[in-house]
C-alpha cells in the first residue's frame, strides 16, 4: 500500500499558499478547485488562483472568491504601487513593458509570485490556492526569483525577488502540491519535477495527489470471469469478457504505477478516484472534496 | 476520418503540425504519424518541443532525445524514422551565425547576457524556433516528411505569429531609440539619460538596462536577414504541402481547446486536415450504458453477484464512452465528421514502440467510430 496521508485535507493545506503543479492532462485544475472546496467547507477563507487564463476553474467553483492573475497586468500594478504611476502608463503604450519582461527573464513570474506574496500578507485568507502552470514551466517559475536575484543586483524587482524567495522557503507560507496520473509517463514526470523542487527551489513539498484512479466495482478474476459467462450467447460473453480483461489490465498499471510512485518519491500520496465522466462538473468537485476530508478530525 | 484520408495525411504531407493543448497525447501522435510515414516507405523526421521529453519515453529511448536527429531503430519499416528534440538556444545561436557579418559580431551577441535571455525566454521564441527548425529539416535531404509537434500553447496562432515576432520586436519604438546611438556615435550613457530608459533601468536594474542596449547595438545590421528568413518560414508554414493535426483527448475542457484551435486555423485560411482525438474508452459490445445496468441489477436480483458485477463494467466502460462521445460532438461540427478519428484509450500505457504501433493499427487499418 502506498504511504497515504493520514490527514489529507490538513497536509495538504498545511501552508497557506499551496501552488498545485502538475504536467497537462493530469486534473491539475481539478486538485486545485478540490482542495479549494474542502478548506471552504472546513470553515477556512480560501481565494483561488488562476493564471493560465483558463475560465475553467471558476465553473467548478461557482462560490468561491477566483482571482486571475496575468503577468502583465502584475506587472502594471507593481510599477503602480512601486512608485512609478506616473511612467506605467506610457511604459505600457510603448510596449516597454514586454521590453523588461524580456530584459529580465523571469520578471513574469516574479510579478505574479509577488502578487500571491501580497495576498498572503493582507491576511484576508487562511489559504490560496494557485493553479499553478504545468510541469514543465513549474519548475522555472518557481526557480525565477533565485534566478533573477542573481542577474539584477538593485532596484525594485530585486527586492521584490527576494520576498518571493523568503515566500517559497517558509514551508508554513507555502508549498508545492505535485498531481500526476497513476500512469507511467505522468509518474515519470512528477517524479523529477519533485526532485528538481527540492534541489533548485527548496521549496516545501506538499503530498502528491494521484488523481483518477480506479476505485469502482469489484471485479470477479479471468477464471472466475470465464465461468461466470459460461452459456451465455457468445458476443455477450465476449463483451463481458473483454470489458473485464480492459478494466484489470488498467487497474494493474495503476497499482504498479502507484507502487512505483510510492518507491522512488517519498512523500504521502493521497489518492482521489476516477468519475465517470468525461468533464467534470461542481458536483464531482464537491464529492472528492468529501475524500479529502474523511478524517476532518484529525490533528490541527 | 476515414482509414484513406488519413493515408493522405501521410502521403501527400511534407510537413505536419500538430496542435494541441497539453496532455493530450499531441507527442504521442507525432511519434505515431511519423512511425506509420517510415512503415510506408518514407523517410520521416519527428521533432518535439516539450521539455518533459515524452517522445523519447513514446520511442522508448532511454537516455532521452538529443538535439540532432537520432534514427529510430525500427525492423518492420522500409522507410526512416528520425527524432529530435529542439534546442531553442542552439537553434537561435545558429541563425545569429548565419545571418551576422562576421565573427567579431557573432560572438558579441552570443555572449551578451540580454541575448541569452532573449534565446532562452522571449515570448515566442520556442514557437519561431520550432517553425525554423521545421524549415531546416524540411531542406535536409535526409527526409521527406517532418513532424513537429507544437508548443501546448492556447493559441494556434502563435506558431503561425512566431517567425514575425523577432520582426515585431526589432520594430520596436525601444530597440529604434536604442539604436540611435550607435548611429549617431552617441555613447550609451547619453542614451540611458533619456527618461523611459531611465525608468526601465530603475525597475530593473542598471546592469540590465545596459546589456540591452549592448545587444542591440550588437545586432545592427542583421535585422534584414532575420526578416527575409521568418518570411520564408512563414511562407512553408502556409504551403499547401504542410498539413495541421489538432490533437485533443475525449475530455470536455480539452475539447473546447481543439474547438478554439480549429477556429482559429480557419479564420487564417487554414484547412485543418484531421482532429484526433485520444483516450477515448472502446466499446464492448453492442447496446448502452442503460441496457448493461439493467443487465446487472437483472442478474443481482437473480442472486448472481458475480455476474451482476461483470455487466457493472460494461455499464461503467459504455457509460465513460457515451459521455466522451458526447463532448466529442462540437469538435465533428467544427472540423466536419469525416475528419475526426476518435483514438481508444488503451488498456496500458503508450510509453514504447508496440504502443505507438498499436494506435498506429487504429489510426490508419481499422477506423474505431463508425460515424
Amino acid at each position: 500500500m502506498p504511504p497515504e496521508s493520514e490527514y489529507p485535507l490538513q497536509s495538504l493545506t498545511a501552508a497557506r499558499v499551496v501552488v498545485v503543479a502538475g504536467k497537462g492532462g493530469v486534473g491539475k485544475t481539478t486538485v486545485t478547485a478540490v482542495i479549494a472546496r474542502a478548506a471552504s467547507r472546513a470553515g477556512q477563507r480560501v481565494l483561488v488562483v488562476e493564471l493560465d487564463g483558463k475560465p475553467a476553474l471558476a465553473e467548478l467553483v461557482p462560490d468561491l472568491e477566483v482571482l486571475p492573475i496575468s503577468a502583465p497586468d502584475a506587472l502594471d500594478e507593481y510599477l503602480r504601487d512601486n512608485g512609478f504611476a506616473r511612467i506605467a502608463k506610457r511604459l505600457n503604450r510603448t510596449g516597454v513593458i514586454d521590453m523588461v519582461g524580456t530584459a529580465a527573464p523571469g520578471i513574469d513570474d516574479i510579478v505574479v509570485l509577488g502578487k500571491i506574496k501580497q495576498l498572503d500578507r493582507s491576511g484576508q485568507y487562511d489559504l490560496i490556492v494557485v493553479d499553478g502552470p504545468a510541469a514543465g514551466h513549474a519548475i522555472t517559475f518557481l526557480t525565477s526569483a533565485a534566478g533573477l536575484a542573481d542577474s539584477v543586483r538593485s532596484g525594485p524587482v530585486r527586492a521584490q525577488a527576494d520576498d518571493v524567495l523568503e515566500l517559497l522557503h517558509d514551508p508554513q507560507r507555502c508549498q508545492v502540491v505535485l498531481v500526476t496520473l497513476a500512469e507511467t509517463t505522468p509518474v515519470n514526470e512528477v517524479i523529477e519535477t519533485a526532485f528538481a523542487l527540492e534541489d533548485q527551489v527548496g521549496v516545501q513539498l506538499g503530498p502528491v495527489v494521484v488523481n483518477g484512479v480506479d476505485d469502482g466495482v469489484d471485479l470477479p478474476d479471468e477464471s472466475a470471469t470465464a465461468s461466470l459467462v459460461a452459456g451465455l450467447e457468445p458476443e455477450v460473453a465476449e463483451a463481458l469478457v473483454d470489458a473485464a480483461a480492459f478494466r484489470r489490465s488498467r487497474r494493474q498499471m495503476e497499482a504498479q504505477e502507484l507502487a512505483r510512485l510510492t518507491d522512488q518519491l517519498p512523500i504521502p500520496q493521497i489518492v482521489l478516484p476516477a468519475k465517470l465522466v468525461a468533464g467534470l462538473t461542481p458536483d464531482d468537485i464537491d464529492e472528492l472534496a468529501t475524500v479529502l476530508a474523511v478524517h476532518e478530525d484529525g490533528p490541527t | 476520418m476515414s482509414a484513406p484520408a488519413a493515408d493522405d495525411l501521410i502521403e501527400a504531407s511534407s510537413v505536419i503540425v500538430c496542435c494541441g493543448s497539453g496532455g493530450v497525447g499531441k507527442t504521442t501522435t507525432a511519434a505515431v504519424l511519423g512511425l506509420e510515414a517510415a512503415r510506408r516507405g518514407r523517410r520521416a523526421v519527428v521533432v518535439t518541443i516539450d521539455p518533459a521529453r515524452r517522445l523519447a519515453d513514446a520511442l522508448g529511448l532511454v537516455d532521452g532525445l538529443a538535439s540532432e536527429p537520432q534514427r529510430i531503430e525500427l525492423d518492420d519499416s522500409t522507410g526512416e524514422l528520425w527524432a529530435m528534440m529542439l534546442d531553442t538556444a542552439a537553434t537561435f545561436d545558429g541563425i545569429v551565425r548565419a545571418n551576422a557579418e562576421n565573427d567579431e559580431q557573432v560572438d558579441r551577441i552570443l555572449d551578451n547576457a540580454f541575448y541569452r535571455n532573449i534565446a532562452g525566454a522571449l515570448s515566442g521564441t520556442q514557437e519561431y524556433m520550432a517553425a525554423e527548425m521545421l524549415h531546416a529539416l524540411h531542406a535536409d535531404d535526409r527526409f521527406d516528411l517532418v513532424v513537429v509537434d507544437t508548443p501546448p500553447s492556447r493559441n494556434a496562432l502563435d506558431f503561425l505569429d512566431a517567425p514575425g515576432v523577432l520582426s515585431r520586436f526589432l520594430d520596436h519604438r525601444l530597440f529604434k531609440l536604442l539604436m540611435l546611438p550607435a548611429r549617431s556615435g552617441l555613447k550609451v550613457i547619453g542614451t540611458a539619460t533619456q527618461p523611459i530608459l531611465r525608468a526601465v533601468g530603475r525597475v530593473v536594474g542598471s546592469d540590465v538596462l545596459a546589456d540591452s542596449v549592448a545587444f542591440f547595438q550588437a545586432f545592427a545590421g542583421m535585422e534584414t536577414g532575420f526578416r527575409e528568413r521568418a518570411d520564408d518560414v512563414i511562407a512553408l508554414i502556409r504551403a499547401p504541402e504542410t498539413s495541421f493535426v489538432v490533437v485533443a483527448s475525449a475530455r470536455h475542457d480539452t475539447i473546447a481547446e481543439a474547438v478554439w484551435f480549429v477556429d482559429q486555423l480557419v479564420e487564417q485560411g487554414i484547412d485543418v486536415t484531421a482532429a484526433i482525438v485520444n483516450r477515448a474508452h472502446p466499446a464492448f459490445g453492442e447496446g448502452s450504458a442503460d441496457d448493461a445496468l439493467d443487465a446487472s441489477v437483472d442478474a443481482a436480483a437473480a442472486g448472481a453477484p458475480g455476474l451482476a458485477a461483470l455487466w457493472r463494467n460494461v455499464a461503467d466502460l459504455r457509460t465513460l464512452r457515451e459521455r466522451e462521445l458526447a463532448v466529442i460532438d462540437p469538435l465533428a461540427k467544427v472540423a466536419g465528421d469525416e475528419r475526426v478519428v476518435v483514438l481508444p484509450l488503451l488498456d496500458r500505457d503508450v510509453h514504447d514502440l508496440d504502443g505507438l504501433r498499436t494506435i498506429a493499427a487504429h489510426l490508419f487499418d481499422h477506423p474505431i467510430v463508425e460515424r
